[in-house]
């Protein structure tokens, strides 16, 4: 064997409650070699990291370095073995200096040298060009230098393989140009190195292989000189549900008849959406498109204020309107549904009812309850209409499955009778058939006269529910498709950069 | 990029040593007005030492609470376990079977049978620290009441002779009103925190396990990717505060020389106060050794000037209560505006540049 495998997992199945983060999934590791770990948002890449390095613990499959098999149980025993990582977001401690960040959990005397330790980190410091002294607290540099301390501490472990979680995120151009000469030197030291990232060209320029998640399943690797840029975005956004039921879209009314029910100018947000025109008629379906980091979910955070907006005209049924806060746009009738439900959807203790009547009741105001007839009626309404599988309004949401959810963090925003409803990743994590339901529930709003924004990281679930697309990408809008019959590939060419 | 200046740049000061500062200009400031406004006492060695004398037990509890608190944990038992303490040594010598070196064996064993216990429970059971230690507190309580209920004056004289013990040093000495020379006179609870803040300042500074309680503090998650062993770091912060209530207990009986249900009361208060105002924060991951100490010394000069001043000892507590509402929002103002990045110089340009 001429490459031998430094890492190899086989089997891994991992779940967490409502969500299988991997099924089945295989990865192979090859000595010197860069190996690009590709999918959308929720696609499984972290967790896959996560159990590598001892966070996560697997539920199934096995592991094995170098041939010889190992059960991690912690971070520190997977660093141990010659795994070093850099995590998405930045796992160090902002209290300690530079130095002490770079060789902390990893000495094995019982004191600290500072001395060496300073004069080792200004030595490593400066190979690598970054401009801080080790001496300095964490907090005072960038987030920029501090993801490349990071680097500089998975570097110096002398592993055997890096896993470098999305680590150019937080870097400017000259940066990645020195992370990568490092990566090469590093490959042709023989480390094994994986890569993540969402920057596609960066995924080109230096990886040799790649290998593509989906919805928690391992979709497949592949030699990256042999698998074009366009292949690679429809094996990450995949197509597989066209077959499972046919729904019928909702035609959009004709031009005369258009009303918008929201316009804005210029709307931008804190969150680094540049400034963008957008607007919805009534009765319309349209979605924002484009990759992870693309700005769809900050667009439409921009639009429900869930992000401090910093500019922006808006109009609401023409009228100029001013939203500022979530609240706002709940008064203006605008309804969003998150895309992390665990953190800003549900309220995992209380019940069903209590989940579903949420947003009414903060638009009635806290102190004028419903009373408990109504809180029922309104509850067991929706249960039925929604077909919410639980069992009973009583339950505490977080017993219920991830589509279920969903469907309650729905009929909360349904029941506030919204004329524009945002969506943001509703059917990520759940099953097929629940996902076809809130699609055919989204087309139902819309032929009611509903206008909504739909968003998710699966094209053809858009493809099949949006009468019009605005594609994104660097956090702009690059280019808007409508139409009847829109295709994977029409969108494709437009990410890619092949104009409408 | 701009060019860089000829010197050689200095680091910020971090948080922990801003905070610090803080806290030894503050300390200064109000001893320095306290000898001013009366010299009489004030400018005696003898005050200032007793300052130690009298109160190192708290002070020994100040710096194991501030370790806790470094970790990002706390300890409210530390005052109970230290009564509980006291009553113990004083049952246990006054049996007429007891020891002075088995009563410290006795402290020291009650204070790591508790710190052992709650840093379990709070480390590898996952459990608030806050709830566990307020167990403990009750726990403690409740045995020091059953032990003995009334005071218990410990006769022994192996004993009476280690309580009175007292360095004498001469030549800080100062002559009294009436013309008398006295020699200074320094209790042993003293020289115990004097080794004891040197010794754990050092273990926090310069040992493994020190580093890692503080990156523990800044951020546990963070620390547990960095491959430091989280639980075992906070089991062990734990059972150094145990521990050293366990000393604060011996300590305390051996400058009072009686156990009593209500010796060290409401300390574990008192020590957060003083902690607090010492520059730790209750966030974790910031503060210094050297700074419980003065913290201590800081909320223990505010009673003595009151009490100087001869107003209404409830002033002691008001006065303790609105300083510590300025410390706490002090630093958060700090910490808030360094985060924005609007705060680099830990000191304002007229004087960082004299230097």
């Amino acid at each position: 064997m001429r490459s031998e495998n430094v890492l190899e997992m086989q089997g891994i199945c991992k779940a967490f409650p409502g969500v299988k983060a991997l099924q089945n999934v295989d990865f192979a590791l090859r000595k010197g070699e860069i190996h690009a770990l590709m999918g959308e948002n929720g696609a499984g890449k972290s967790t896959l990291v996560k159990v590598m390095t001892g966070v996560y613990e697997k539920d199934a499959g096995h592991i094995a370095i170098e041939g010889k098999p190992v059960h991690f149980k912690s971070p520190q025993e997977a660093q141990n073995s010659g795994i070093g990582t850099v995590y998405q977001e930045i796992t160090l401690c902002p209290n300690l200096t530079v130095a002490e960040n770079m060789f902390i959990g990893r000495g094995r005397y019982a004191f600290v040298q500072w001395k060496q330790m300073n004069a080792r980190a200004t030595k490593l410091l400066q190979s690598l060009g970054i401009p801080v002294r080790p001496t300095q607290e964490l907090a005072s540099c960038s987030l920029a230098v501090q993801q490349m301390i990071a680097i500089a501490r998975a570097i110096d472990m002398d592993c055997k393989i890096l896993i470098l979680d999305e680590p150019t995120s937080s870097l400017d151009e000259d940066e990645v140009n020195k992370l990568f000469a490092l990566m090469r030197e590093l490959k042709s030291r023989g480390v094994g190195i994986i890569f993540i990232t969402h920057f596609l060209d960066q995924v080109y320029e230096i990886s040799d292989r790649i290998t593509v998640l989906r919805n928690g399943e391992l979709i497949g690797e592949y030699e990256a000189s042999s698998l074009p840029q366009f292949e690679l975005i429809s094996k990450m956004m995949g197509k597989a549900l066209s077959d499972v039921a046919t729904i019928k879209k909702h035609e959009p009314p004709a031009t005369g008849q258009r009303v918008a029910v929201y316009e804005a100018a210029a709307l931008s947000s804190d969150a680094g959406v540049r400034p963008f025109d957008f607007s919805i008629q009534k009765g319309e379906v349209n979605g924002f498109i484009g990759l992870l980091g693309s700005g769809r979910s900050e667009s439409a955070r921009a639009i429900f204020a869930a992000d401090k907006p910093t500019g922006g005209d808006i109009k609401m049924n023409g009228t100029s309107v001013k939203i500022r806060a979530p609240l706002h746009a709940m008064k203006q009738g605008i309804g969003y549904l998150p895309e992390d439900r665990k953190g800003d959807g549900i309220i995992a203790e209380l019940s069903v009812r209590d989940n579903i009547i949420l947003a009414l009741q903060v638009m009635k105001g806290f102190f004028k309850p419903f009373s408990r007839k109504q809180a029922e009626a309104f509850s067991n309404q929706f249960i039925q209409s929604l077909n919410i599988k639980t069992p009973s309004a009583n339950t505490p949401i977080k017993a219920l499955s991830g589509g279920n959810q969903q469907k309650v963090i729905l009929a909360r925003w349904l029941l506030t009778k919204p004329e524009y409803l945002i969506l943001d990743e509703p059917t990520r994590g759940i099953d097929i058939g629940t996902k076809v339901e809130i699609q055919k529930l989204v087309l139902k709003l819309a032929e009611d006269g509903v206008s909504v924004t739909f968003i998710s990281s699966e094209i053809e679930e858009m493809l099949r529910t949006c009468s019009r697309l605005i594609v994104m990408k660097d956090r702009q809008i690059v280019g808007e498709l409508s139409g009847m019959n829109l295709t994977q590939s029409d969108v494709m060419h437009v990410i890619a950069g092949g104009g409408v | 990029m701009h060019s860089l200046p000829a010197a050689k740049p200095k680091d910020a000061l971090s948080n922990s040593n801003l905070l610090f500062l803080i806290a030894v200009v503050i300390f200064v400031l109000m001893y320095g007005f306290a000898m001013l406004r009366y010299p009489g006492s004030f400018l005696q060695f003898q005050t200032f030492f007793d300052l130690f004398s009298l109160n190192a037990p708290l002070i020994i509890i100040t710096l194991g609470i501030s370790i806790v608190m470094i970790g990002g944990g706390i300890d409210i038992s530390v005052g109970a376990v230290t009564g509980l303490v006291t009553m113990c040594c004083a049952v246990f010598l006054e049996s007429g079977t007891g020891s002075v070196a088995g009563a410290m064996l006795l402290a020291l064993g009650i204070g790591i049978a508790f710190g052992l216990l709650q840093g379990y429970l709070i480390s590898y059971l996952d459990i608030q620290p806050f709830i566990i230690t307020l167990a403990g507190m009750f726990l403690a309580n409740g045995l020091l009441t059953t032990i003995h209920k009334d005071p218990l004056n410990v006769t022994m004289p192996a004993f009476v002779a280690l309580r009175d013990f007292e360095l004498v040093i001469p030549w800080l000495g100062t002559n009294n009103r009436l013309g008398n020379f006295i020699p200074l006179e320094i209790k042993l609870g003293a020289v115990v925190v004097w080794i004891l803040v040197v010794l754990l300042a050092v273990l926090m500074k310069w040992s493994r396990f020190g580093r890692n309680l503080y990156a523990v503090g800044g951020n546990s998650q963070s620390a547990l990717m960095l491959g430091i062993n989280v639980r075992r770091t906070k089991l062990y912060s734990y059972l150094l505060c145990g521990l050293l209530s366990g000393i604060a207990g011996f300590v305390y009986i051996m400058t009072t020389g009686a156990g009593n249900v209500g010796n060290a009361s409401g300390f574990e208060m008192k020590a957060i106060a003083a902690s607090i105002i010492g520059g730790t924060m209750l966030t974790g991951g910031v503060g210094n050794l050297f700074g419980s100490p003065i913290g201590a010394l800081t909320l223990l000069t505010i009673n003595e000037l009151i009490r100087a001043a001869g107003v209404n000892s409830n002033f002691q507590a008001i006065v303790s209560g609105l300083l510590l509402y300025i410390f706490i929002v002090l630093q958060s103002a700090v910490v808030w505006l360094r985060g924005r990045g609007k705060f680099r110089l830990a000191l304002p340009s007229w004087l960082s540049r004299q230097g």
